[in-house]
């Protein structure tokens, strides 16, 4: 993964200065976007769901016990919109659009697709590339905006449902309003927004090197969710520590 | 490129001392040949002697490590010569975008580099795959093609370029005898339409003697012997005796 870190810096570095013919390709941007939307949107809403009502779990009987209920949904909300809504929706994302990227690239470079573009003069990194970048980068946050609503009633609903912990809907929400604050959110968002070009940039970069067939394309499928997974999980401590800060 | 206006000429190329290697084995030995501008030119060799990766240094897909490629005599590696002059190439797969359906693929250059309106393009399209003999396929998918189909939709994508040279990389290989002849006719008919100049690499000796002006034979990277067809044929080399007179008997 390392011995390409400077590839994938050009990559990322070529789709910015390509950015300016994002208009030309907005029926591709729009139709990546969709595509984004469609596959995950369930599964967003299943997994931040439950996370949220985990998390309550978890931490809701010990709070209360020790006479910190009215900290529930701070720390629920808190833990939902800055980490959990972040990483665990890009790794998602990682698993489920990362891995269509490198396959659909990497299937088209190992059957010369690529090439043929390559001799019409159609760069590819503006053709595939770009608009997935585009299309994944706006779609993640507001995918993760989405998951922090359903991640907090999630909480909300295991919080009223649970007997050991037996806070009001109202209540929570009450609580998780007063520590929460719309910087908060916005930190996960921004993350989220890094993530998303993480996962698009190792995946559409796993895509264009694959070499070697179908076995070749399931290696680049494996390494770009793997890649990204990591690289979520290194840089979600660095920006952590950068936003704490501020 | 430039833009698809006027009847193209054809346009000549000369290979100078090529020579490429991957991973220490040296595939290309210094070639030295030239195509003339209009001509069909053969490129005949058995599988592996690199005749593909000849084909992709002169689009320029691959960089040599040595020698140089020029195209009307200005050489491709110092130069945009490849934006200056309409190249086009056949893969052997074809190469289609199986996410597109066979119309636009056809009509993509086009389309990508918005040389002309949508409509512009569907009729040009429509005239490109009626040309190949598949009129009205433009809205199946590749994958609803015969491989014979497939490569004759790679042609009429080639033809939308309206090219100055077509690169053919083994264009009969995996077809029935009677689709085999169908492209060799549209490659002989596309040349005197238009006077493109044809580089085709093939192993097959019906299509090499069946359509080509000058036939050249390569193998393990360098070539052995060039010239009109009936002089190949008499040629004294060994290997070329062999390739081209070897036929399997059963026993």
């Amino acid at each position: 993964m390392f011995e390409n870190i400077g590839e994938m810096v050009i990559l990322w570095w070529r789709t910015l200065l390509a950015l300016p013919r994002s208009w030309r390709q907005r029926e591709k941007v729009f139709e990546q976007f969709f595509e984004i939307g469609n596959a995950s949107l369930l599964m967003v809403c299943i997994l931040s769901f439950f996370i949220g009502g985990v998390i309550a779990l978890q931490t809701g009987p010990v709070l209360v016990e020790r006479g910190l209920a009215n900290a529930v949904g701070g720390v629920v909300g808190i833990s939902i919109c800055k980490e959990l809504a972040p990483v665990m929706m890009s790794i998602l994302i990682a698993g489920r659009i990362g891995s269509a990227m490198a396959a659909e690239i990497g299937s088209m470079r190992v059957y010369q697709e690529i090439d043929a573009l390559r001799t019409m003069n159609i760069n590819p990194i503006h053709y595939l590339v770009l608009p997935r970048l585009i299309a994944i980068a706006v779609a993640l946050p507001l995918l993760v905006i989405f998951a922090i609503l359903v991640g907090w009633l999630g909480g909300a609903f295991v919080c009223t449902a649970n007997s050991r912990i037996d806070i009001s809907f109202a209540a929570f929400f009450t609580t998780l309003r007063d520590v929460v604050q719309i910087k908060d959110v916005l930190n996960g968002v921004f993350k989220s927004f890094v993530f998303a070009w993480i996962v698009g940039v190792v995946s559409c970069h796993q895509g264009l090197i694959t070499i070697g067939g179908p076995r070749g394309i399931g290696r680049s499928v494996t390494k770009a969710v793997v890649n990204s997974i990591v690289l979520i999980v290194i840089l979600d401590y660095i920006l952590t520590r950068v936003l704490v800060r501020s | 490129m430039t833009t698809p206006s006027s009847q193209p000429q054809g346009v000549g190329v000369q290979v100078r001392g090529l020579r490429k290697s991957f991973n220490g084995h040296e595939v290309l030995k210094g070639l030295n040949f030239e195509v003339k501008p209009g001509e069909i030119f053969v490129l005949m060799g058995p599988s592996g002697s690199g005749k593909s990766v000849l084909l992709k240094h002169v689009i320029g897909l691959e960089e040599p490590d040595a020698g140089e490629i020029l195209i009307d005599g200005k050489p491709i590696q110092s130069s945009n010569v490849l934006d200056q002059y309409r190249l086009a190439m056949v893969f052997q797969s074809g190469a289609l975008l199986n996410s597109l359906t066979v119309g636009e693929n056809v009509g993509l250059y086009l389309a990508e580099h918005r040389l002309k309106p949508p409509e512009e393009i569907a009729r040009i399209v429509t005239d490109k795959l009626e040309v190949v003999g598949l009129k009205g396929a433009e809205d199946q998918m590749p994958s609803e093609l015969s491989g014979g189909m497939k490569k004759r939709v790679a042609i009429a994508r080639a033809l939308v370029i309206e090219p100055q040279l077509i690169l053919y990389d083994e264009p009969t290989s995996e077809l029935d005898p009677l689709s085999a002849v169908n492209i060799a006719e549209e490659i002989v008919k596309l040349n005197q339409r238009i006077s493109v100049t044809s580089l085709i690499v093939s192993h097959d000796r019906d299509l090499a003697f069946g359509v080509a002006d000058r036939v050249a034979v390569i193998n393990d990277g360098q070539i052995l012997t060039i010239g009109a067809p009936h002089e190949v044929e008499q040629s004294k080399d060994p290997f070329v005796h062999d390739f081209l007179s070897v036929r399997f008997r059963r026993g």
